[in-house]
């Protein structure tokens, strides 16, 4: 509890009331609240080191463009990546999955071609695919889910064709908590010499990731679900992708020399890094994942799995609760909904009592089909978050059923 | 009962709950209880507000001189403010229903749900209803 308050202390913005309750922020999948630490790198830059980075000779430049490239070493050394070159700063989860679809659209997708995805997807990883197939007869193929929602990994092989030329997949479904065992999916993709693109913006805040162990061809996260700022997130390629994949956004900073008649592109990460960058996001990326190994991620992971287990198991207790995707391996998610009441009617009465919740399809409409279900209530953890927090939601969570039934 | 009447009615009978905001919204879930708000047949695709968690559904006809609403929704909070809503403006000239500001939302506390996010369809549906009696007008 100690430490629980000691983290806590580092959040200002859970120290409020909503209506007059204490507020419970429970919508840490959407995005999650920033440490004092993360806020103070991000006014500090601009206090003491603001600056455009690469190019400037003077004192500044070089100071904003150490703490940028030290911000690249940090994120890179958090997930076991050797070469920092292979961490790419962009915008976030859905910026560098267009990063690549475009990319790849350039040289190495072709018509005819297919790309295969799992029913969990959140909207991000399905809208670039879709729109590139859409404009390249391309096709997405989609992996189902067995009746517990969990990927129904025996189906893989025969949806695997010739023309399969890309796994994208989630690490943790956003809307259910799932983890995807991505050993079983690489051993799959390895044997048909099948590119992996893992959607880590769920994982990356929950759980420790390894790069060179997963060893898989493209990473992406967001900075801003992980005690990070918005606006910036990584894409790591592996060592080939970084030299094969196509640029698709050009512009100032990605170059070695231009003419009108023919560019030469920088090499490493510059090349996909086009103009000015969120150098302050950056830095603010960096501090969080400074935040993270100062906790300690297997601590974050072993915290949020009991919150988990505890919400999960007072949830089961109650007959109006319906649970998806109940299970114990699961990262920091719930997703359920009150027989016969609307979700969004569940949310806005716990917001009432200062309880932050996620309500509708969270961006993953093609799994609310496959739930058959208009949308979901989902509560989903950070470190910061308390059983003592969890009790005030069933409290409430309680009252709410009475209220509308 | 002019539009402004029907707000100051609305208005009296939320200032009993005076701070209660649970008695406010079980007074509201009881509204959007108490009424079959709309034809079953008039449940159209055509007629849903789309893009919204909470779906709602609106049919607008002129009924002599009066435009005449029919709405429903499938959560029972926003079924209340649809409620609301035709209570107020249904059954009044399109001039009038154009003109409308709707203050008594705000008055009786419950302004968030005019918020402009897409959670629910209030903020839409209240544009569609003045659309379609613009149309009426011209
Ligand atoms: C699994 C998953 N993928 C992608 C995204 C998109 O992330 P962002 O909005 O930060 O680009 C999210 C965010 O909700 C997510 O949960």
């Amino acid at each position: 509890m100690k430490v629980q308050n000691k983290i806590r202390e580092q959040f200002p913005i859970l120290n409020q009331k909503i209506n007059g309750y204490d507020l419970v922020y429970f919508d840490n999948g959407a995005t999650s609240q920033k440490p004092l630490s993360v806020i103070e790198s991000i006014s500090d830059y601009y206090k003491t080191s603001n600056s455009n980075i690469h190019r400037g000779v003077h004192t500044l430049s070089r100071k904003a463009t150490e703490l940028f490239e030290n911000a690249r070493k940090t994120i890179a050394k958090h997930f076991n990546v050797i070469n920092d070159q292979q961490v790419i700063f962009t915008a976030g989860t859905t910026d560098s999955i267009n990063l690549v679809v475009q990319g790849l659209a350039k040289n190495y997708l072709q018509a005819g071609d297919e790309i295969l995805l799992a029913t969990y997807e959140h909207h991000s990883n399905i809208l670039p695919w879709q729109l590139w197939a859409e404009a390249n007869g391309g096709k997405l193929k989609v992996i189902p889910l067995l009746e517990d929602q969990t990927i129904d990994y025996a189906s893989i092989p025969a949806l695997i064709s010739s023309k399969t030329k890309l796994i994208a997949i989630t690490q943790v479904s956003n809307t259910l908590g799932l983890i995807t065992d991505l050993e079983k999916i690489k051993t799959i993709a390895q044997k048909n010499n099948i590119p992996i693109l893992v959607d880590g913006a769920q994982s990356a805040p929950h759980m420790p990731i390894d790069l060179q162990k997963l060893n898989v061809d493209f990473f992406v996260c967001s900075a801003h679900k992980m005690y990070g700022p918005t606006g910036i997130g990584l894409l790591y390629l592996s060592e080939k992708w970084l030299k094969d994949l196509a640029i698709s956004k050009p512009g100032g900073g990605t170059i070695k020399t231009v003419s009108f008649e023919k560019t030469e592109y920088a090499e490493g990460a510059l090349r996909f890094e086009p103009g000015t960058p969120n150098i302050s996001g950056a830095i603010g990326f960096a501090a969080a994942i400074d935040f993270i190994n100062s906790v300690g991620i297997q601590t974050i992971f072993a915290h949020e799995h009991e919150l988990v287990q505890y919400a999960q198991k007072k949830m089961s207790e109650m007959p109006e609760v319906i649970i998806y995707g109940k299970s114990d391996h699961k990262a920091g998610v719930i997703s359920f909904n009150i027989k016969g009441q609307h979700p969004f009617d569940v949310g806005t009465l716990l917001d009432k009592y200062g309880i932050a919740v996620r309500t509708g399809h969270h961006c993953t409409q093609p799994l609310m089909n496959c739930l058959n279900v208009q949308g979901t209530v989902r509560i989903s953890f950070a470190i910061y978050n308390t059983k003592e927090e969890i009790d005030i939601f069933i409290e409430k969570l309680v009252k709410v059923i009475k209220m509308l039934s | 009962m002019t539009i402004n009447e029907i707000e100051k009615e609305i208005v009296e009978e939320f200032e009993i709950f005076g701070d209660d905001w649970e008695g406010k919204y079980e007074h509201l879930i009881d509204l959007g209880k108490s009424l079959p708000l709309i034809k079953e047949e008039f449940k159209t695709e055509d007629r849903i507000i789309k893009g919204c968690q909470s779906r709602v559904w609106l049919n607008s006809e002129l009924k002599e001189g009066n435009v005449v609403y029919t709405a429903d929704a499938d959560a029972i909070i926003t079924k209340g403010m649809v409620a609301l809503m035709v209570r107020v403006l249904s059954n009044h000239k399109a001039e009038e229903i154009v003109k409308a500001d709707l203050k008594f939302v705000d008055t009786i506390g419950l302004k968030e749900h005019l918020s402009p996010t897409r959670a629910n369809g209030l903020v839409s549906m209240i544009n569609m209803m003045k659309t379609d009696a613009l149309k009426f007008i011209s």
